[in-house]
């Protein structure tokens, strides 16, 4: 992937600047930035509460801003919301299908609501169905189906208009790794296609497999930018080693930070962050120190991201 | 719709789509008939247990001009305009809440170029057409058995739309107002006397002058003086003021369930 900056945002799809959103007192968001090439796979990474959602109706336009400007496919959402939608595809955080319609009525209703014409719609639906892997249940109602089923429902019905760009918020919430793994490889299909995506999640693997470039938000704003490899290049180490002691013979952290870059202290395990983990694991046995269990493991995006956001949990 | 309207509706809420909302609720009750047939047996029930049974002790009763009608006839419009108030209002009220906070409906038509207009357009419409072919039905029912005394009596059909397209309009902006299901009491709350007491069982003459002045101010007052006006075959210029009402309501519950919607939807 080509780095994107600023000065080639001639085919920008998305642009933020200063953007925020207020509820009442809270302010949501606070002051973003956010490019979007076309053909790109763009991440939103962060906790519960960060902003990405309101971002994402921001950029959906269902929800107008509070300051701050924003063009989304050249358009101002605030003067052109329905044409931008008509162009859009929009996968929400929970499943909202229509539970009165079968899923091949899903689909074409749906259609409708872009003004498709029938004869288009029902077309295009046989061929999501195809897609979503949901021919077989093509006039079953929606309720029965399993929660991958109806994610892959879901993610048909945002493309039944052809969008241009597809915003999926929290996209494989819930969902089992085998449903997680066949919706990873369908939204890989669909950028092969040229599907430009806007993606949230706070699932660091899934933002590493999908995402060319991601932005990870924090408190309403954005506190890294760049490529998941290159994050993982500036806010962490190549590799990490976990410990695991028994509690009476657990070090203290000011024991191990000379053989470490980092050395973070959990409840359960101590995690030293270095170039090379065989190496630190070494020189943690000679320094006479006798874990009950380590492990060597690459550095991840998950590293990154608790290292920006901290490690206290929220809500 | 006069454009005078279109200045209270959301900018930007209208892409002149209603009908694929009524398209949707078409194809979703095609598996839902059994309630479109409750909704027609149940005036009809009323018609054959008051009209018949409760009219063979009462006998007749003076018409909208003095003249004395059977009760049959007395009621059949009553229950007509009241049938229309009733299916409208359970379109435009449980069921859009439901679609509103639980089933997440309209946030699902929101990210397509639909706007709130198409939506209340739409659900209304919807309202609108269930309550013409309840009235049709009863409409015919009433020709069965022999209740309707004048030609005029077919202008009763899109008297019974203004009527539904009004409450389905004032149903929909207050169920944008509801926060759970405890505040549906109140709808029937404001139903049920509405039902009982707008002359739809008896005329207005029975109750104390104050009392009138109140029932004259029901919404289901004017539906019923409007049917009673139409299926009787009395007919002045009288009835266009009961119309201008409905009007009124239809203007007000359109501007503000767009607005609210908005508000709720698009935050």
């Amino acid at each position: 992937m080509i780095p994107v900056t600023v000065s080639d945002m001639g085919d920008g799809l998305v642009q933020a600047r200063g953007l925020r959103k207020r509820f009442g007192e809270f302010e949501a968001v606070r002051g973003v930035d956010v490019d979007v090439a076309r053909g790109e796979v763009f991440g939103f990474l962060g906790p519960n509460g960060a902003g990405k959602s309101s971002t994402m109706r921001m950029i959906g336009c269902v929800s107008p801003r509070t300051g701050g400007s924003l063009q989304v496919l050249g358009l101002d959402p605030a003067a052109d919301g329905p044409r931008i939608r008509a162009r859009i595809g929009v996968v929400p955080q929970l499943d909202n299908l229509d539970a009165e319609l079968t899923v091949r009525q899903n689909l074409q209703i749906y259609g409708r609501y872009f003004g498709l014409s029938k004869a288009h719609v029902r077309e295009k639906a046989t061929e999501l169905m195809e897609f979503a892997r949901l021919t077989d249940r093509a006039d079953d109602p929606v309720e029965p189906l399993s929660g991958g089923m109806k994610r892959r429902l879901t993610i048909a019905r945002a493309l039944v208009n052809d969008p241009e760009l597809l915003l999926l918020d929290e996209p494989t919430t819930g969902l089992d790794p085998q449903a997680r793994h066949l919706l990873w490889e369908r939204l890989y299909r669909l950028k092969r296609e040229g599907v430009t995506q806007i993606i949230t999640t706070h699932y660091m693997d899934e933002a590493e497999q999908l995402c060319d470039r991601l932005v990870v938000m924090d408190g309403g704003v954005i506190v890294a930018e760049g490529s998941p490899s290159e994050l993982i290049a500036r806010h962490s180490t190549r590799e990490v080693l976990e410990l695991r002691f028994d509690p009476e013979l657990r070090p203290a952290a000011a024991e191990l930070e000379p053989l470490a870059e980092r050395v973070e202290e959990l409840p359960d395990r101590m995690l030293l962050y270095t170039a090379d983990g065989e190496h630190t694991q070494g020189e943690v046995h000679r320094a006479g120190h006798r874990p009950q269990s380590s492990l060597v493991r690459r550095s991840s995006l998950e590293d990154v991201f608790l290292r920006l956001t901290g490690r206290t949990l929220v809500d | 719709m006069t454009p005078l309207i279109w200045r209270f509706l959301p900018a930007g809420g209208y892409a002149g789509r209603p009908g694929a909302l009524i398209l949707r609720s078409t194809t979703a009750s095609r598996r839902a008939w059994l309630a479109f047939l409750s909704g027609f047996f149940e005036p009809v029930f009323y018609l054959v247990a008051m009209g018949q049974g409760l009219g063979s002790l009462v006998g007749a009763l003076p018409g909208p001009d003095g003249r004395p009608i059977s009760y049959a006839a007395f009621i059949a419009p009553g229950l007509l305009a009241a049938s229309a108030m009733n299916g409208a209002v359970f379109d435009s009220t449980y069921n859009v809440f439901f679609k509103l906070k639980y089933a997440r409906l309209y946030d699902a038509m929101l990210a397509t170029p639909l706007g709130p207009v198409d939506v209340a357009l739409g659900e209304i419409g919807w309202a609108l057409i269930r309550g013409g072919l309840y009235a049709l039905g009863f409409l015919s029912v009433m020709a069965g058995f022999g209740l309707l005394a004048s030609p005029w009596a077919l202008l009763a059909l899109p008297a019974a739309l203004v009527v539904a397209f009004a409450f389905a309009a004032v149903g929909m902006a207050a169920t944008s107002f509801m926060r759970s299901w405890q505040d549906f009491d109140l709808v029937t709350l404001a139903i049920l006397p509405m039902f009982l007491f707008s002359t739809t069982f008896y005329p207005l003459s029975v109750y104390p002058r104050w009392l009138q002045i109140v029932v004259e101010c029901l919404p289901l007052f004017h539906a019923v003086e409007l049917m009673r006006g139409l299926t009787t075959g009395v007919v002045g210029l009288g009835l266009l003021g009961h119309l201008a009402y409905f009007v009124v309501m239809i203007g007000g519950g359109v501007a503000v369930a767009s607005r609210r919607l908005d508000a709720l939807l698009l935050r």
